[in-house]
């Protein structure tokens, strides 16, 4: 009987063991951010988020698009809130082709509330001649596409560094310490002062990073706020009905022996 | 079944009853005679009940906003998400629903491997049971693949693969199954058919399983037959009832917290990036509910052998009533059998993690030496127990104390106190 016990321990030790080697391998840990949008109350920084998009708008747009997007989605609630009146003029801004009208013509106008955000590239291939042969990923569910979410892009973001010793690279790919297999074929795309913020923000490329994160995790979770309110009034009603349903339980038992 | 004829006190009741017997049945499930030392394991199966529910209900309003086309699936799950009123929820109770389902479902099989419920008179309610679980996998593989994601694409071709493995008809198989030369469209639509299907078929064997469950009556923690009614036996209703109405709270607990705090913790994030045929993911892993049977699979050289291994696995559960030799139900009793138990746990979970892991190294040692003890268990371990075992002695019932004074009725109720009695 010990024998057999002794053997189970070794099994799960050998496991734990395993386990541990294999995660050195794996790439340095994520930099760390506080992220508003963790916890049980989670929320947005709606600032950062405004500020988030103006980086998507400015810097990432130019090769990423963000298929699942609508100019509305800025002004809903549990986003980046901009006013009716701001998110129109963030859509007009950019032109669509619609149509056909009534004589069969095809025609552009400036985008509305309810357009998808323009893409940068008419289609893949596009993209791919665009950018020496890779494929800038949509951007729209990125943070859930990735493992290690919201930090993972923020680590990568900042993760560019001179190649170590040893580390060949070719015209067109970089660095980076936190890239699977650490060579990407993005250039370091956020540096200071890239930008100037709207809101007078200064902007580093932490802030930046921190900024673009929190908008493509709202991009990809845009009904997060509303899923931890309601989660929490969800189980505070469980734990409640939980409750009384245990002395209900207790009292009806309270007739049997063995009692629950 | 209840031994008293039921008669309706109303005479339109009386009326309606002598036509459609359907106030009897209601009766027969109130009075439904059931030990009263159940323990918690017990109340799973009104949690798979609930788990079934939940599935179809959330599937059925899914299926109303999903689109089964492979260049539109993908689209129309982000619809459902960002634009559907409650989407998120209803995708994510559909996705986690499929999760709390197994994790409940190994519970319940794992509490049935315990005490012995699958022993005479349960075969039946035991096979069906079986079956209903094949029927959950298959369900869940081809739901797993309507997102359309990479990890669905890929997952399916190598699921479809292994009917390749057939000795001369497997290719024309796979591509039968396919319709076509590859996983394309024809594949995710008739996926989506039979993802429709099988949770009806599912509920038609559980009314069955039930039945069968309702001609012996429950197994209980002792293990041991009782006379039903009697004094070791409460109704239904309200005990047994409210018994599983506080387990079901607790476990939709759980179920929530994964829902509304860490709603893709079991999912991949590889599934969040549109199938791609041209591109293959770094590792391809099936959900956590499917790994031991992974790793059982790859474990194998043979591609072949592998998918025979993978099934036997599975079917050699049906035998288990005529492999497990022992007249002794319940592993209370059962010293010996009871470090085999958990010995054959710690098996299961070590067989899912390195079904998580790349097959190669130790990890695949350590799986193949895993998948060669699951099955010593069943075929060598458990009919030489029932021959060579010394059971501790059995209660009369379950509230009379048992032969010999050792132990009482609490002990038999906590294995723990059991096992320092027996040392």
């Amino acid at each position: 009987m010990r024998k057999l016990k002794n053997i189970f321990f070794v099994l799960i030790f050998s496991v734990i063991v395993l386990n541990s080697s294999n995660s050195a391998e794996k790439s340095p840990p994520f930099l760390e951010t506080k992220w508003t949008f963790k916890g049980l109350f989670g929320k947005f920084d709606r600032a950062s988020l405004q500020r988030g998009y103006q980086v998507y708008t400015e810097v990432c747009a130019s090769c990423h698009s963000m298929k699942y997007l609508t100019y509305r989605n800025l002004a809903e609630k549990g986003g980046p809130e901009f006013s009716e009146a701001e998110a129109k003029a963030i859509a007009a801004s950019f032109e669509v082709t619609d149509g056909p009208d009534s004589t069969g013509e095809m025609f552009v106008r400036p985008a509305k509330l309810s357009d998808k955000f323009v893409m940068p590239y008419a289609n893949e291939q596009e993209a791919k001649a665009a950018n020496g042969g890779a494929y800038p990923p949509d951007m729209s569910v990125l943070v859930k596409a990735r493992k290690g979410g919201a930090d993972y892009i923020y680590s990568l973001l900042l993760g560019y560094s001179e190649p170590p010793e040893g580390v060949e690279l070719d015209d067109g790919v970089y660095y980076n310490k936190y890239m699977y297999g650490n060579k990407i074929k993005m250039p370091a795309p956020l540096s200071d002062d890239l930008i100037e913020y709207t809101d007078g923000t200064k902007a580093t490329a932490e802030q930046m990073s921190k900024d673009v994160t929190n908008f493509l995790m709202w991009s990809a979770e845009p009904h997060l706020e509303q899923r931890h309110k309601t989660g929490f009034r969800v189980i505070a009603y469980l734990i409640i009905l939980t409750v009384l349903v245990y002395f209900t339980m207790k009292k009806i038992w309270s007739r049997v022996e063995p009692k629950v | 079944m209840s031994d008293h004829e039921y008669t309706p006190s109303s005479k339109f009741g009386k009326w309606f009853n002598d036509r459609l017997p359907l106030l009897t049945l209601a009766n027969h499930l109130t009075d439904y005679p059931t030990p009263k030392n159940l323990n918690y394991w017990w109340t799973f199966g009104g949690i798979l009940t609930f788990c079934l529910i939940t599935q179809i209900v959330t599937g059925l309003v899914l299926a109303m906003h999903y689109i089964a086309h492979a260049d539109m699936a993908f689209s129309s799950v982000e619809h459902i998400m960002r634009d559907v009123n409650y989407g998120w929820l209803l995708r994510y109770v559909h996705a986690n629903g499929a999760s709390m389902f197994f994790l409940a479902v190994y519970i319940h099989i794992f509490r049935s491997l315990f005490y012995g419920s699958y022993k005479s008179p349960r075969e039946i309610i035991w096979i069906l049971g079986i079956i209903i679980y094949l029927l959950m996998m298959a369900a869940a593989f081809m739901g797993y693949v309507l997102p359309w994601g990479q990890m669905s694409f890929w997952g399916a071709t190598v699921i479809t693969n292994l009917f390749s493995a057939i000795p001369f008809v497997g290719e024309s198989i796979t591509t039968w199954l396919w319709g076509g030369y590859s996983v394309d469209n024809p594949t995710l639509t008739r996926f989506f058919t039979l993802h429709y299907l099988i949770p009806f078929l599912i509920l038609g064997l559980v009314v069955l399983h039930i039945w069968a469950l309702h001609v012996p009556g429950n197994n209980n923690p002792v293990g041991i037959d009782i006379k039903k009614p009697s004094k070791d036996t409460v109704p239904f209703h309200p005990y047994i009832v409210i018994k599983d109405a506080f387990a079901l709270l607790m476990f939709c607990i759980v179920f929530a917290l994964f829902v509304f705090y860490q709603p893709n913790i079991l999912g991949h994030a590889d599934n969040y990036i549109e199938a791609d045929p041209l591109v293959t993911p770094a590792h391809i892993v099936p959900e956590w509910y499917l790994l031991p049977f992974y790793a059982i699979l790859r474990s194998v050289p043979d591609k072949l052998m592998g998918v025979v291994a993978m099934l036997s696995a599975i079917l050699i559960l049906a035998a288990l009533p005529w492999l497990d030799t022992s007249k002794v139900r319940s592993a209370v009793f059962r010293p010996l059998f009871r470090q085999f138990y958990w010995i054959l746990v710690a098996d299961v979970l070590i067989l899912g993690y390195v079904g998580a892991m790349p097959a190669e190294g130790l990890y695949l040692l350590i799986a193949r030496v895993a998948t060669a003890y699951y099955f010593a268990h069943f075929l060598i371990i458990l009919p030489v127990l029932g021959w060579k075992e010394k059971t501790t002695p059995l209660p009369l019932s379950i509230t009379e104390p048992v032969l010999g004074g050792s132990p009482n009725l609490a002990a038999a109720r906590s294995d723990e106190k059991i096992e320092k009695t027996i040392k």
